[in-house]
This record gives C-alpha cells, sequence and structure tokens, in this order.
C-alpha cells in the first residue's frame, strides 16, 4: 500500500469516526426524551450484564480449579 | 430446598421489584413551559405536562400563576393535547417576587405545576405586596393524588433508578461488613476466616463498580455531568481505590498465614474508612448533592414516600440476599483454591 492510500484510509476512517461521535451525540440527547426513562434501562443493563460477566469469570475460574484438582488425583 | 430458601426468596424479591419498579406510572406533573423571560402586558405560555389529562379533564382546568403567596389570573386557556395547554397571562408592572410557578389544576391530575426564576425584561420587583388580584385556587391537590411514583422536577422517570442505584451501595456496605468482621476474627486467630474477607472485598466491589457506572450514567442526564465533586462521588471512588489497593497487597504477599493477617489489619482499616467516608463525611460537609445526603439522615421522610418505600425496601433485601448468593460462590472458590474443604 501507498503512502498516498494510507494518507486517504487515514481521512476516510476520521470522517467516520466524526459521523460515530455525532451519532453518539444524537444517541445521547435521545436520553432525555420521554421522562428520560432510557437512563433507567441502561441503569437495569449494566447492573445485569456487569453481574453476569462477574458470574461468567467465576464459572470458568471454578472449571479450571476443577480440572486442576481432577490432575492432581492422576 | 431447606437451607437454600433465601435464594428463592431473592429471586422472588428482584422479580417483584423489576416488574414494580418499570410498570408503576408516575404521577401527572409539569415537565416544561416555553418561555424564560416575561415582560409587561399579555403573554401567551404554554405548559407541558407529563401523563396529565388536560384533554379530557378540558372542563375542569384552572390555570393560575403564583408569585410568592398571591396568585395571577389567566386568561383565554386552550388544551392542545392530554400534555399541552397554553394560556395567557397579563402581567402587571411590579410583581413582589421572580420566582414564578405556574399552576394547571384538574380534577384528575391533581396540581400541576412548574416553579421557575424567569428573567424579567421590564418588570419592576418590589419586596412588599404589589399583585392587585389574588385568586384562590379551588381544586386541592392532596385529595386528588393518584397512585404512582412522585414526579420529580429534573428526575422524571430516572426516580427508578432509586430500585436499582441505591441498593448496589447498600449491598457493598453488608458485604464489607462480612469482610470487616472476618477480618477482625482473623487477627484474632482463626485464620481460616481470611478466605470470608477476600470473597466478602471481591463482591463487594463489583456492587461498588456497578453503583459507580450506573451514578455515572443517572448523574450524566439529571446533574449533566458524567462525575462532580459531590462528596459523596469522590467517596465512593476512594473507597474503591482502597479496596483494590487491598487485592492488590494481597497478591503481593506469599505466605499464607502473614498474608491473612497483614490484610485482616488492611481491610480493618478499609472499612473505617469506607464508613467515614460515605456515611460521615457526606454529612459534614453539607453540599452533597445526594438527596437526604446533608445533614438529615437518608431516610426522611420528605425523600421517599409510601409508593416508594413499597418497592425500595424489598429492592434493598432483595439485592442484598443476591450479594450473599454471589459472595458464597466466591467463597467456595476460594476454598477450593486452597484445597482447603471441610
Amino acid at each position: 500500500m501507498t503512502l498516498n492510500k494510507l494518507i486517504l484510509l487515514f481521512i476516510f476512517s476520521l470522517t467516520f469516526v466524526g459521523e460515530a461521535m455525532a451519532q453518539a451525540n444524537s444517541l445521547e440527547n435521545t436520553f432525555f426524551e420521554s421522562g428520560k426513562i432510557k437512563v433507567v434501562i441502561g441503569v437495569a443493563v449494566i447492573i445485569f450484564s456487569g453481574i453476569s460477566f462477574y458470574l461468567y469469570r467465576l464459572d470458568r475460574k471454578i472449571t479450571r480449579l476443577e480440572k486442576e484438582i481432577k490432575n492432581e488425583k492422576n | 430446598m431447606k437451607r437454600n430458601w433465601w435464594k428463592l426468596l431473592a429471586v422472588l424479591l428482584l422479580l417483584y421489584v423489576l416488574v414494580a419498579a418499570f410498570i408503576t406510572p408516575l404521577v401527572p406533573g409539569g415537565l416544561s413551559i416555553d418561555i424564560d423571560e416575561i415582560h409587561r402586558g399579555e403573554q401567551r405560555i404554554t405548559l407541558t405536562g407529563y401523563n396529565t389529562h388536560f384533554q379530557e379533564e378540558n372542563s375542569n382546568l384552572q390555570c393560575f400563576v403564583g408569585v410568592e403567596s398571591e396568585y395571577l389570573p389567566v386568561q383565554n386557556v386552550a388544551v392542545q393535547d392530554n400534555q399541552h395547554v397554553s394560556f395567557v397571562v397579563n402581567w402587571p408592572d411590579t410583581l413582589p417576587s421572580s420566582a414564578i410557578a405556574f399552576y394547571v389544576n384538574d380534577i384528575k391530575d391533581g396540581s400541576v405545576y412548574i416553579s421557575t426564576a424567569l428573567k424579567n425584561k421590564d418588570i419592576a420587583i418590589i419586596t412588599h405586596h404589589a399583585l392587585k388580584v389574588t385568586v384562590k385556587p379551588q381544586v386541592s391537590s392532596d385529595d386528588h393524588q393518584q397512585w404512582g411514583f412522585p414526579f420529580q422536577p429534573i428526575l422524571f422517570e430516572t426516580i427508578r433508578n432509586l430500585m436499582l442505584h441505591v441498593p448496589m451501595w447498600f449491598s457493598m456496605f453488608f458485604l464489607m461488613t462480612i469482610g470487616f468482621v472476618a477480618s477482625i476474627r482473623t487477627l484474632l486467630g482463626n485464620h481460616k476466616q481470611d478466605d470470608l474477607a477476600i470473597a466478602a472485598v471481591k463482591v463487594g466491589l463489583l456492587f461498588c463498580i456497578l453503583g459507580l457506572i450506573t451514578g455515572s450514567l443517572w448523574a450524566r442526564f439529571t446533574w449533566l455531568t458524567w462525575w462532580t465533586k459531590d462528596p459523596q462521588l469522590n467517596g465512593a471512588l476512594s473507597v474503591f481505590i482502597v479496596y483494590v489497593a487491598y487485592l492488590l497487597l494481597r497478591n503481593g504477599i506469599d505466605d499464607e498465614i502473614k498474608k491473612a493477617r497483614i490484610s485482616a489489619v488492611f481491610n480493618i482499616f478499609a472499612f473505617i474508612l469506607m464508613v467515614i467516608l460515605l456515611m460521615v463525611w457526606p454529612r459534614i460537609s453539607q453540599d452533597s448533592l445526594h438527596p437526604g445526603k446533608s445533614g438529615n439522615p437518608a431516610f426522611s421522610k420528605y425523600d421517599l414516600d409510601s409508593s416508594l418505600r413499597i418497592v425500595f425496601y424489598p429492592a434493598v433485601l432483595g439485592w442484598i440476599l443476591l450479594s450473599y448468593w454471589i459472595f458464597q460462590l466466591q467463597l467456595r472458590y476460594e476454598k477450593l483454591k486452597k484445597h482447603d474443604l471441610e
């Protein structure tokens, strides 16, 4: 890939980032609509996914321990 | 099943809490008005309500403007739909105050109002009674309260976060207290208690992180910033950092007994610091944005009304039970790690 192409790609990605940021901004504004109910949904999603992630990690750690203990016995 | 009844209780409580927290409606309230300054003479003002029934209650509508304890009548009331009503106010030359409230009373919604401090373009403000007209509102709001969560300005629907964000901190306190007691017992010679301490702190940190993130999101759309220098916020962040330091400290010590004793001492101090930073300091500093935090205890009767209480208390219990459940899983892992099974 030539340098020119790289620069073009860079500029292209910049516009993409700008677009994504503008989209994020308008998404943020929708949180003020309809009595700010989306904030509550966001909070519920954060808590649910946080606890799920923690349990998933704990599950994997326990599985690893189980394997270790099994190997020790053999 | 007999030993695990509380897990079922946790699930049922949280199920009830999630359903109740989302389906309980907000009582009607005033969302916004479309002017930001007033000038002498006639001015048409549109009030936007939330969950209101202006259209249905058209014949019972009473609109008026309150300035201090005086009331100004309004003319030409025009209902656009259930959420919008407009009226014309004839502002006098002088007003006793710039704190002005707009009221729309009807039988179904009670008193829907917006209190605001408007800029006055060419109206003189004097301190003594200047309004000649005094109209007493006839529909009293207290008798017509609908069932639902209170309508709070700025908060609106996010008042439901009370059932999600606040119990995170209750759960953290509960777990850190378990850790604190376990650490004291570790120092008294029962080194096996150290497993309880580490498990409690790990799960407590999970709830601390959830509390911080959800609080930050809530703040963004009510206080309009992700983070402020509220003593409660910075205190919570400090507590988070201290407990992370506890985990790091543990990793640095190899000898098991030494690890248990040193980290127990650290944990005891961390707990005391948490109580000071989260319970004592916000009350002393007097400038917390958290309701009920500066001065009066958090459970003041002004912050929680009965519709919130019957969901909030089960929510606290439910989340604490769930956190205890996760704590027990973590504890079993810690014991398994040491091959320390009874």
